[in-house]
């Protein structure tokens, strides 16, 4: 027998461990055929082509059935939490930024808010800054409901769905490289307003993107709703009621296909949610199928607030977008120039040729940062994954004492067992791709 | 706002000293619901004297200091009883006050009632040396990963956990990061003829 | 005169270097390795508005064994540093690897202590591509320059060579922090 670097097994405390990564499958077979055992724990990732990302499941199985599965989770642990705090609370919205990855925005205004709370200036926002965020919120539950249906799709073997998906994500994303600048990451939502104004004929280009969205969105509808394959992997898969959504504090979609209409959107309203139009979309199925629902009416009712963001938009031309009080405010106005994004060259010219004050003002607010009054502050919004919500600590300094994220991914993630035991095999793929979780959030 | 205080070094090279901020216990009325939820709690459990060490509102919030031995009795009757109601625990979020002799480690719970659209939070607080916690997973299944995590970046013990290892660091890292006595890390960045210090070394504007 | 002129139209004549140059740059088989931002972009590099198929890359394999470019995309964790590195190992030679991100290259914002200050601690790293995510368009810049690499790659002996000298300036250069530049 040639040796195989391989394929081996060791005697450990534990008993008998095979390391199946090569090999023989008959030698394998026969070898734990000797044990009388039919027990198989299944590792699968952290690198594995359908478990979203950097997630690792241990999968016990009784032949193709699930017996116990457990998550194992931290590979993308970045360490976000502590780094925010040898920043300024300003600089903390690039590093939330990055904690979910397809939700920025959502990290970034859920941050700025519970900063606003602690400054009290919660009320001094202003409107067209509010309707700014509200826009940019929706736009990006949009794009990242796309990544869920594209790589869940890819996930249970439709390689279609990504290709509609990611066409309708451009969309978006075009729209938020015209706004902030930037594609993903964007640090757009600054503590007490938003980085910049929209650009003059974004809102033009919005409503259009709305109209050409709403009618191609109707792609993968045709696509997956009724298609039986779909239907076969997701239905009655990843069951979970709403009472074990409400004991393992599950939120988001799949709350509300527990037919539980809970949408921070409606019952807590933030950024002057409570000003629009739109319907909390349940089902009652509790299913990975149900989950995909829910998803899908949502896109419809974010395009809803969108438009009548454009409408705000266009009443409010010419408001302020960031608080009045010239201690909390970017000194900056950033403009899009030919080279990017930049300072704008009136703002150059005041404080490198005219205002020795607004130059010492400039210069200490954007090194040093305001103070925060001390305390502790929760505040929370209604991310793609459901309540996004931070506790942010601060002793009175420039910059935050403390930043906790409570990630609706991590949070969801825990019902992976629920869903998944006494499954098949083939539906942790499906339960997984349901909950649609980030691990840059669940890991932080 | 700007301008000298403290020490009266504005230079930043001083060093980053951190000083973590304890508020008394506010006086009633607490205004909003808030002074429902106290009475409430207090009519439904008999020892809230006891269990409860101050009640702070602040920013618009109501936290509750509670007592680790009655956490239990308190989150039970928070969940449980109808005029409370409070069916969803958020997590769990550590805090490291390490001024705060006898009482460095927090944790906060913020809690969620969907029945009457509220929320409250519990803050809990144990001195370094016996960092212990009783679980509140039976309460609140959801709080499994959260303590886990809660333990793993800042060694406070959740008794009565089942399963109480690390979730976000590797099984044999040494010590829990996100404590203030634990360095950023991280490796000077060298560039051509200059060494940029890690974060945590680089001076501080306080 | 030489060869050349005896050969039937139709008939070039190359090195057998350049050939197996132009046969592995064009078929590049890139593992499916995503860990976070960056790997949204890497999949948005395949899908129709960027279309990587141009380049004949669209199949990213789910197995190591059946790939040879590692798209390390995103920031690389303590603890998923050796899982990376068998990844790496079970990949079958030649093999590039392509370090895309700020993260992956350096570290980037995240000099702490849960990120690798750079794939290259880990794995040989052919091709940096900077951004914080870099766009598509970016991606597939950096994976025609590997190309470039690639084609160019000198084979048994030569590369052995090459190998021996690179290592040796590399052993002989000032460290960075000892080079006086701009800065100093």
């Amino acid at each position: 027998m040639s040796f195989d670097p391989y394929a081996s097994s060791r005697e450990t405390t534990e008993g008998r461990v095979y390391s199946v990564t090569g090999g023989d499958w008959d030698e394998l077979s026969t070898e734990i055929g000797a044990t009388k055992e039919e027990r198989v724990v299944v590792n699968m990732g952290p690198q594995h082509p359908s478990t979203h990302g950097v997630l690792r499941l241990i999968l016990e199985l009784e032949g193709e059935t699930v017996t116990e599965a457990r998550c194992g989770i931290g590979y993308l642990h970045t360490g976000i939490e502590k780094n925010t705090e040898y920043r300024t609370w300003t600089q903390g919205v690039t590093y939330v930024t990055r904690m979910d990855y397809l939700a920025p925005i959502f990290n970034e205004t859920a941050y700025c808010m519970s900063v606003e709370k602690l400054l009290g200036i919660t009320d001094q926002i202003p409107e067209r800054a509010q309707v700014i965020r509200v826009m940019m919120m929706e736009l990006n539950r949009i794009s990242s409901h796309m990544v869920c249906f594209g790589t869940g799709g890819l996930e249970l073997g439709a390689l279609t769905p990504i290709f509609f998906a990611f066409r309708d994500r451009e969309t978006v994303l075009d729209i938020f490289e015209e706004v902030s600048g930037l594609r993903m990451n964007m640090a757009y939502i600054r503590p007490g307003g938003v980085a910049q104004d929209v650009p003059a004929d974004a809102v033009s280009r919005i409503r259009e993107a709305c109209r050409d969205m709403r009618k191609s969105f109707k792609d993968n509808e045709t696509l997956l709703v009724g298609n039986s394959i779909w239907m076969k992997r997701t239905k009655d898969v990843g069951y979970l009621d709403l009472a074990g959504c409400m004991t393992l504090g599950v939120t988001g979609p799949i709350l509300r296909a527990a037919g539980m209409p809970w949408d921070l959107r409606k019952s807590q309203p933030y950024s002057g949610y409570e000003n629009y139009n739109f319907d909390v979309i349940t089902t009652d199925t509790s299913d990975a199928y149900g989950r995909f629902l829910v998803r899908l009416g949502e896109l419809e009712q974010s395009l809803r607030i969108i438009e009548q963001c454009c409408d705000f938009l266009d009443k409010l031309n010419g408001a302020p977008v960031m608080v009045a009080d010239k201690k909390i405010a970017w000194p900056a106005q950033l403009s899009v120039s030919a080279d990017g994004m930049g300072n704008s060259l009136a703002h150059i010219r005041e404080i490198m040729g005219e205002s020795m004050e607004a130059l010492i003002h400039h210069f200490k607010i954007v090194t040093e940062g305001f103070r925060v009054p001390a305390g502790q502050a929760y505040a929370a919004v209604e991310s793609p994954r459901g309540e996004t919500g931070v506790h942010t600590v601060s002793d009175g300094g420039t910059r935050p004492y403390r930043v906790h994220f409570r990630e609706p991914s991590f949070n969801n993630l825990q019902s992976t067992a629920a869903m998944c035991e006494g499954g098949m095999i083939a539906d942790v793929i499906s339960a997984v791709a349901s909950i649609d979780p980030v691990m840059g959030g669940v890991d932080r | 706002m700007f301008g000298v205080n403290g020490s009266g070094d504005t230079s930043g090279f001083g060093g980053l000293v951190r000083v973590g901020s304890s508020s008394g216990s506010s006086e009633r009325p607490y205004g909003s619901y808030f002074d429902e939820i106290a009475d409430d709690l207090e009519r439904a459990y008999p020892e809230f004297n006891d269990a409860i060490e101050a009640v702070v509102v602040q920013n618009g919030e109501l936290t509750l200091h509670v007592n680790r031995e009655k956490l239990e009795d308190v989150a039970r009757i928070l969940r449980d009883n109808p005029k409370l109601q409070f069916e969803m625990c958020l997590g769990v979020s550590g805090v490291h006050y390490p001024d705060q002799t006898g009482r460095e480690l927090h944790a906060v719970y913020p809690l969620l009632s969907m029945t009457h659209n509220r929320r409250l939070r519990l803050e809990v607080s144990v001195p370094d040396s016996d960092p212990h916690i009783p679980t509140l997973v039976e309460v609140w299944a959801g709080n499994n990963w959260h303590e886990r995590e809660t333990f793993d970046m800042f060694g406070i013990i959740f008794d009565g956990h089942a399963g109480l290892t690390r979730i976000l660091m590797p099984d044999d890292w040494a010590g829990h990061p996100q404590r203030k006595d634990y360095p950023l890390g991280g490796i000077p960045v060298e560039f051509h003829g200059a060494t940029v210090p890690a974060p945590s070394e680089r001076r501080s504007y306080r | 005169m030489g060869l050349e002129e005896k050969l039937p139209s139709g008939i070039m004549l190359t090195t057998v270097e350049k050939l197996a140059g132009y046969i592995r740059k064009t078929s590049l088989w890139p593992a499916s390795f995503g860990l976070a931002c960056c790997a949204i972009e890497m999949m948005a590099t395949t899908t129709a508005k960027y279309d990587l198929s141009r380049f004949g890359m669209e199949v990213f394999r789910g197995s190591p064994r059946q790939a040879d470019l590692m798209i390390v995309a995103g920031r690389l964790s303590n603890k998923m540093a050796p899982v990376l590195r068998q990844i790496y190992d079970q990949m079958a030679g030649p093999k590039w690897v392509l370090a895309m991100g700020a993260c992956a290259s350096s570290g980037g914002m995240f000099n702490n202590y849960a990120i690798v200050q750079g794939v290259d601690h880990i794995v040989p790293v052919d091709i940096y591509l900077p951004g914080c995510p870099p766009r598509p368009e970016m991606l597939i810049d950096a994976i025609i320059k590997l190309h470039e690499q690639i084609s160019d790659t000198k084979l048994g002996s030569n590369r052995a060579q090459i190998i021996r000298e690179v290592e040796a300036a590399a052993l002989a250069a000032k460290p960075v922090h000892q080079i006086t530049g701009l800065l100093a």
